[in-house]
């Protein structure tokens, strides 16, 4: 077993919280070779993170404790390691990139002195240093890579910060690169892109890849083998393509199960007279236009899809939706009366039928208010719904209705899940019976097996309280369960609308083709041949 | 996660019950907050009915007692801290002082601390206009010298304790309005607060029941700091002749009395120099306490028998 370069063997990390003692990691190993990529799965929770931090030292110790177990890199025991000795491997022979590559790029130095300095600190001269940078900036694709070097972190967009930020592990030419969901925060565009370049990179230099994520997609697209992680264990390894065609742990079989994009597609609903008509609604933020004529139509008890990466205005579009931004032009006939015209005490009585779910529910929860006061607010605003002697009853029927337990009702969001948190913001929405509710990435905050139990949820209330909704995503398959019609956005305008069959089976326009080329199948043959694909477009244009 | 299952009591009473005996169980968990807040029950217990008990004897001259050092027995209980320069025994004059003293403190940190925050909500959540008109009257007090403003203003209306507040109080407005302000700019953007617009609450609301408990911790934190601020800026106007006029004393008085002594009587503005800090001290330690008490997030720390947890 010598001749793997990294191997972790039994490692166990505990936390002490105010709850006790966590077991963050319990007797995990997994091993990586020269050359070899390897991905660990898992959800929010799972560990995946504390197992390659404790491979790095980033484990804050005390809270955490390494209990047993070791961390074999090139046969020498890291964990035994001194301090001096750890630094010396880290940044040189294991570099790591992580999620969010703006908070980890430091804002008031430029960019080609950050990654010179990842060679500096390990002792290469200065000039040779920039010298260096420069050429790895040209090798991961930056556009005008000399000009680059001089520039700083908030002049590049996401996907190339994150380029940099692969120059910047590969500075030192390391045997192993973790890899913290290197893609998560990017488009799904450039989630493609970068994947692809990671890829070549280790064809290149031959080291090892460990890369950490959540998304099946990822593991399918460039992991040689898995580890699958839950509660702090490993529940199941191997091969991508083995653990992917016959996962043997019930937890697999799970997760894989829950992966959008496999159900059967919603057949349009018969016409009828819509609710919402938008009519070239525009808004301008100084010289950029954020929405450029957008238009469209939604029926009672249908689901509008809004598909498009970030910078596609389709947030603004529900801001203005729901006026929390006021548009420049065109029109929106909620029911027949233009809402972008509403005096404040018509939009009082509007606010009633629309509703919005919000991303992050951490944050759209107040952290103050029980789950009881957050429900009962819509109440006490608009108070001609419900007298106060029945808030206690409904806020238990609401929230049985969006699958909670009544007793919920006196704790405090930070109590919950990620996944609860947004069904009590689910509930909070429908308090106040709304005929229309606008979910703004309400499910990409949420780990895939509660993704599908948040999009069931809501596509159950559509069904049984014909509840119109406008369904905000920037992923694909999510959508393609749920939606009866999609409308694809790309910089302010839209690209094209269709119903959900006709945009999936036979989409139009390139830009759509190549927003469902570049989404990632969790199969790996899928993904093996959709790959072809894209390389073969690529060498065509 | 703490899963503390409370119990849903249907009656209003009970709970209001349950909350204060919860609160109290919270203090015990924190010795410390504990300490401050039986100090400061016997600080404003005494300022209530100390000046009633003892005023002859601190206003009693005794001139065989000039600048008696503390400790010495001779002079009965009242002596223990000592005496000053015109022999007045020490103990019973902080007491009557205090009265004068959280009158004043208490009095300009109240006034000064809800007109800041109140116009630092306005100033925060409403239109630039009226933010801005907000902000330069802000500028205007903290560009003019604030003792020379309560000189000027001391000197025409006349000291009094009630003039002293107010003066004092709108001195120290711009401190409340300028961090209310700038908390009130980043916590509009949170989420939760388009949350609560979406649902169609009004700005009062919005600013009440969502930006203000936000903002409370910080603004506590200040006001306790401020209470020494006062408590000092008191003093040194008192020392110029316009704030409490003797025979009436006040701590910070009483320290600027003693200065002239320092090197041969320290005691003189040692006692009232430690009723200042200790009484600072303990509004700071129970702030500190009220902030995690108060906040759901954090509660658990004294929930869980104040062990404190990095």
């Amino acid at each position: 077993m010598a001749e793997h370069l990294l191997e972790v063997k039994n490692l166990s990390v505990e936390f002490h919280t105010a709850a006790g003692t966590v077991q963050a990691v319990k007797d995990v190993s997994f091993h990586l070779g020269r050359g070899e990529t390897l991905a660990i799965l898992g959800e929010s929770g799972s560990g995946k993170s504390v197992s390659s931090s404790a491979i790095l030292d980033l484990i804050d110790m005390p809270p955490g404790r390494i209990t047993s177990g070791q961390i074999l890199f090139d046969g020498k025991d890291l964990l035994t390691l001194s301090a001096a000795e750890r630094r010396e491997i880290n940044g040189r022979r294991i570099a790591m990139i992580f999620q969010d590559p703006l908070s980890h790029l430091n804002p008031v130095y430029t960019v080609g002195w950050q990654i010179a300095e990842a060679m500096t600190t390990h002792g290469l001269p200065r000039a040779e240093a920039e010298a260096a940078a420069l050429k790895l900036v040209a090798r991961v694709g930056i556009p005008n890579p000399e000009a680059s070097l001089g520039k700083y972190p908030h002049e590049f967009s996401g996907g190339q910060r994150q380029r940099l930020m692969i120059a910047m592990a590969l500075a030192m030419k390391p045997d192993v690169l973790i890899a913290d969901e290197p893609t998560t925060a990017l488009d799904v565009t450039v989630q493609a892109e970068v994947l692809s370049l990671l890829a070549e990179l280790q064809q290149e230099t031959g080291m090892g890849v460990l890369i950490i994520t959540h998304d099946l997609g990822v593991v399918a697209e460039i992991a040689e083998r898995v580890v699958v992680m839950n509660a702090g264990e490993v529940v199941e390894t191997g091969l991508t393509r083995d653990v992917y065609k016959s996962p043997k742990h019930p937890y697999t079989r799970k997760l894989i199960g829950a992966a959008p994009g496999k159900g059967a597609m919603h057949a349009p609903l018969p016409k009828a007279e819509p609710v919402l008509s938008v009519r070239n609604v525009v808004k301008n933020y100084g010289p950029f236009r954020a929405l450029d004529g957008v238009s469209f139509d939604l029926m009672a008890g249908e689901t509008m899809a809004i598909v498009g990466e970030s910078g596609s205005g389709k947030s603004t579009l529900a801001t203005i939706l729901l006026r929390l931004n006021e548009p420049d032009a065109g029109e929106a006939l909620w029911k027949g009366r233009d809402l972008f015209q509403m005096s404040p005490a018509e939009l009082y009585k509007l606010r009633r039928d629309l509703q919005m779910v919000f991303q992050d529910p951490t944050q759209s929860l107040n952290p103050r208010m029980s789950v009881y006061e957050l429900i009962s607010e819509a109440w006490v605003i608009h108070p001609d719904i419900l007298p106060k002697a029945k808030w206690r009853a409904r806020v238990a029927e609401l929230l049985v209705q969006v699958g909670l337990k009544p007793e919920f009702a006196s704790r405090y969001p930070h109590q919950f899940s990620g996944g609860q948190r947004q069904r009590i913001a689910i509930a909070r929405a429908l308090a106040l019976e709304p005929k229309l509710i606008i979910c703004d990435e309400a499910v990409s905050a949420l780990d895939v097996s509660v993704q599908a139990q948040v999009i069931d949820l809501l596509d159950g209330l559509r069904r049984e309280m014909g509840i119109a909704f406008i369904f905000i995503a920037h992923d694909l398959p999510v959508v393609r369960d749920f939606a009866d019609h999609v409308m694809v956005m790309q910089k302010g305008r839209v690209v094209e609308m269709g119903t959900v069959r006709e945009i999936f089976d036979h989409p139009q326009m390139p830009y759509t083709q190549a927003l469902l080329a570049a989404g990632l199948d969790p199969d790996p043959d899928v993904q093996a041949a959709r790959r072809a694909e894209r390389l073969a477009l690529a060498k065509a244009s | 996660m703490t899963e503390t299952s409370l119990s849903t009591a249907e009656d209003d009473l009970p709970e209001m019950q349950s909350a204060a005996r919860r609160l109290l169980r919270m203090l015990w968990a924190d010795k410390f907050a504990l300490c401050a807040a039986l100090f400061l029950l016997v600080v404003v217990v005494l300022a209530i009915i100390g000046p009633h008990l003892l005023d002859a004897a601190a206003q009693k001259q005794n001139l065989r007692m000039r600048n008696a050092p503390p400790f010495g027995f001779a002079n009965g209980w009242m002596g223990v801290l000592g005496a000053d320069a015109l022999g007045r025994p020490l103990l019973p004059r902080i007491i009557v002082a205090m009265q004068n003293t959280m009158l004043v403190a208490a009095g300009a940190v109240f006034f000064s601390s809800i007109m800041g925050s109140l116009l630092g909500l306005v100033a925060g959540y409403a239109k630039p206009g009226v933010s801005q008109v907000i902000m330069r009257l802000a500028d205007v007090i903290m560009s003019f010298p604030s003792l020379l403003l309560a000189v000027v203003v001391l000197y025409m209306a006349g000291p009094s304790v009630l003039n002293l507040v107010l003066v004092l109080a709108i001195t120290r407005i711009p401190v409340y309005l300028r961090t209310t302000r700038a908390e009130v700019l980043e916590v509009r953007e949170r989420m939760f607060v388009s949350a609560a617009r979406v649902m169609g609450a009004s700005s009062r609301r919005i600013v009440f029941r969502h930006i203000l408990p936000v903002v409370l911790p910080t603004l506590m934190t200040i006001a306790t700091l401020d209470f020494a601020f006062v408590m000092l800026a008191e003093s040194s106007l008192s020392f110029l002749g316009i704030g409490i006029q003797p025979p009436d004393i006040t701590w910070g008085l009483m320290i600027a009395q003693g200065r002239s002594y320092l090197t041969t009587a320290w005691w003189l503005s040692f006692w009232p120099g430690l009723a200042i800090i200790l009484t600072t001290l303990s509004l700071n330690l129970l702030s500190n306490w009220m902030r995690i008490a108060l906040d759901p997030v954090q509660r658990w720390r004294l929930e869980m028998g104040g062990r404190k947890n990095g």
